[in-house]
């Protein structure tokens, strides 16, 4: 099951290759137009109308893609019609964060829902593995509905941190080895307990 | 000439204040103050980079987020609203040949939108008030955090602008509708309707096409200016809003749990922000490029009459698109987050990208052309939102959101690269075109300074914006501090690009200080000595 180490290292090398085909064509074309025109490429209309095309193709088929690769949009989108295994609830007052069990057991390829309550401002509710990179993450809205489905491929513990802005005392909400996932073949290797790295 | 008499006077004469318009020199006016607003904006933001790589004594937490609060509003209001207030109100009228509407409402407009940007940083840098500009509800109303009196100040600060920015908008379709003096009656509403696209929107269900009566850069200012004007209603409204929790905590009601909700509220703003965001920069830009393209090539604009469609779908798509920013927010309902944050929002790459092939296009088609600074600013531009999109498009996925949102990728490669580089260097073409026009000629003091100034600002926007971008991937939030050193690597070298970016900015003043000189740059502010409100002097129109 792909996660957001692979999505993640996926986005950079195909957006570090669209972004160095876009600098190499604008550099092309500053050389190009100080030389004289040899031919009228570029403005015929079947090239301008499959171009358009392509950017409909390619501005949509993302979301059909992540739909179909990316295992949390379906599980995002249908979340209403899942049931869940286990529920976690989080407080968050006076910037703190309380956990209804604390750390959080979580067993391999369960459907496990994380529903946080702000009881005052506006917070984030981020996973994050021991080198820092996101699992993933949810606003904390207070009057809210926040509730996070999530299904974990592989055994770790991940620290909790608010992702989002709630004041200068906000800045490093942070629960460490909050999540512990056990059960699975596999290990992530950059979830280990902090403390034990 | 010794460079003190140069810094002085100008290059070559400097600014001949004697046979300026009033007009060139409230352009010029809006515009000086909105360069310098830029140079604070970017000392703010070298000061929050020096922060992300190692905890600085003088800034703690209180300090630096009131520096991110002020740094996005300097940036946007007091640099990029200054520059493109300055130079609409100067070509609506140029292009139109006709007297712009009122010089009285324009100067007020400047004196506002500058004051107010003042006034608002004064409530960070005194007060540390920080809700950041996002205001996510009810921080701003959070008083056990922040002062009542920095939220007072900023409130006025902002207001300020907004009402700088109604007179600007008021004054932009004035000049579009109205008669001048011992002119025929001019069809005020004809103007209007072509000027919003209305006309062209009827067009396609008529045989007999109804002739529009604006230019297209004039097309995409009023269709800009619309959207600047809906979102000074939004932000005024908070901005009551705000006023009234603040009275209440000073006269001891707490109102905070209160009468507002919070992801209703949130929505409500980030409507009024995309109109920015996601509105006024698109379609602006848009309309700047057309304008520079056939000011640069002198022949009209390749497939004019879809960058007319473009422009009205971009302005359409501006009032639905907010949603992509609460794909993380699970009381948001599905619907909107696929149908105005992923599908609406995939447009924008439609919209800006006809913009950039039909802006190259009509480039192409005038080959060959001259490297001038408008040209090399204008490409660095176009690649600005060639990157920039797309990074966008990325992050209002659903999937890719829910690992992104609020990192460093949303403020770098996005963000950042779309205002520094593609915002900005479209800007900056802008001014390297208008400056002759609106000095009446005054020279360059330095092309070798225009040259450092476009390398250090491309390189240094690309880079920075694509090192923030790697953190963000790594998982480095943008609205946290970090005090380990966990992302060293990506925000020296981002550290290292903000520096170019700085360097490119001083190369930049110091260019344009030399060639109006000090003298040249505080006459501005003198009143003009021809009485007219013809834009340029008659001999120069001549």
């Amino acid at each position: 099951m792909a996660d957001s180490i692979d999505v993640l290292a996926t986005l950079k090398l195909v957006y570090g290759i669209y972004a160095f085909i876009a600098i190499s064509l604008i550099s092309w074309f500053g050389y190009r137009v100080t030389k004289p025109k040899d031919d009228d490429a570029g403005a015929k209309p079947a090239l301008f109308w499959t171009y358009v095309v392509v950017l409909a193709v390619v501005g949509t088929g993302l979301h059909f893609l992540t739909y179909n690769s990316v295992p949390w949009v379906p599980i995002d989108l249908n979340r209403a019609s899942i049931k869940a295994d286990t529920v976690f609830d989080i407080t968050y007052e006076d910037h703190q964060m309380s956990f209804s069990s604390f750390p959080m057991q979580v067993g391999c390829g369960e459907h496990v829902v994380f529903n946080a309550t702000s009881n005052d401002l506006t917070y984030g509710f981020g996973i994050f593995r021991a080198d820092h990179t996101m699992v993933a993450q949810m606003q904390v809205v207070p009057q809210s509905r926040n509730d996070l489905m999530w299904k974990f491929g592989k055994n770790g513990t991940y620290y909790i941190r608010s992702t989002e802005y709630s004041g200068p005392r906000g800045a490093k909400m942070v629960a460490q080895n909050a999540i512990v996932v056990t059960g699975c073949d596999q290990d992530d290797v950059r979830a280990v307990e902090i403390g034990e790295q | 000439m010794s460079l003190i008499s140069t810094l002085i006077n100008g290059h070559e004469g400097g600014l001949k204040q004697d046979g300026m318009t009033p007009m060139q020199k409230i352009a010029l006016r809006f515009v000086v103050l909105g360069v310098l607003y830029y140079g604070l904006a970017a000392i703010e933001g070298m000061m929050m980079r020096m922060v992300e790589i190692t905890p600085v004594p003088f800034i703690d937490d209180a300090h630096f987020f009131s520096i991110m609060t002020v740094h996005p509003m300097v940036g946007i209001f007091g640099s990029t609203y200054m520059i493109v207030f300055g130079a609409f109100l100067f070509l609506v009228p140029f292009l139109m040949k006709k007297p712009i509407f009122s010089l009285k409402l324009a100067n007020a407009s400047w004196m506002l939108v500058g004051g107010g940007t003042l006034i608002m940083w004064l409530a960070g840098f005194v007060f540390s008030y920080a809700p950041l500009y996002t205001l996510y509800w009810p921080l701003p109303a959070d008083f056990s955090q922040f002062a009542i009196i920095g939220g007072i100040v900023y409130v006025v600060g902002v207001a300020l602008i907004m009402v700088g920015t109604f007179l600007y908008s008021y004054n932009i379709f004035k000049t579009i509708m109205y008669t001048p003096e011992g002119w025929d009656k001019q069809p005020s509403m004809e103007l209007f309707k072509s000027a919003i696209g209305f006309t062209g929107l009827t067009n396609f269900f008529k045989k007999k096409k109804t002739e529009h009566l604006v230019d297209l850069p004039v097309a995409a200012i009023s269709r800009g200016t619309i959207d600047v004007g809906l979102n000074a209603v939004v932000i005024m409204a908070a901005g009551v809003l705000l006023l009234i929790y603040m009275f209440g905590a000073a006269f001891g009601f707490n109102l905070e749990k209160t009468w507002v909700d919070a992801l209703l509220y949130k929505n409500m703003f980030w409507w009024g922000l995309d109109l920015i965001a996601d509105g006024l920069v698109l379609i602006f830009v848009a309309g700047t490029w057309y304008l520079l393209a056939t000011a640069i090539t002198g022949k009209k604009l390749f497939m004019q009459n879809i960058a007319r469609a473009a422009l009205f779908v971009e302005m359409v798509v501006s009032w639905t698109v907010w949603s992509h920013h609460l794909m993380s927010d699970q009381g948001q309902s599905n619907f909107l987050k696929v149908f105005s944050g992923e599908m609406v929002t995939a447009l924008e790459l439609i919209t800006q990208g006809l913009a950039v092939y039909i802006t190259l296009v009509t480039l192409s088609r005038a080959r060959p052309l001259k490297m001038t600074n408008e040209l090399k600013f204008l490409l660095g531009g176009l690649l600005g939102f060639m990157l920039a999109v797309p990074a966008g498009i990325i992050q209002a996925d659903l999937g890719m959101n829910r690992i992104l949102h609020n990192t460093q990728w949303i403020i770098g490669s996005h963000v950042h690269v779309a205002i520094l580089v593609g915002l900005t260097m479209t800007l900056y073409s802008a001014i390297y075109f208008l400056l002759p026009i609106v000095t009446n000629g005054a020279k360059l003091y330095s092309q070798k300074l225009a040259t450092a100034h476009f390398w250090l600002h491309i390189v240094g926007g690309i880079g920075m914006g694509s090192f923030m971008g790697m953190a963000g991937i790594d998982g480095m939030l943008r609205r946290s501090t970090y005090i380990d050193g966990e992302y060293n690597t990506y925000m020296i070298l981002a550290g290292i690009c903000g520096g170019l970016l700085l360097l490119a900015f001083f190369a930049f003043l110091f260019n344009v200080v030399m060639t109006v000189g000090v003298k040249g740059l505080i006459g501005i502010y003198s009143p003009a000595k021809i009485n007219t409100r013809e834009c340029v002097p008659a001999q120069q129109e001549a």
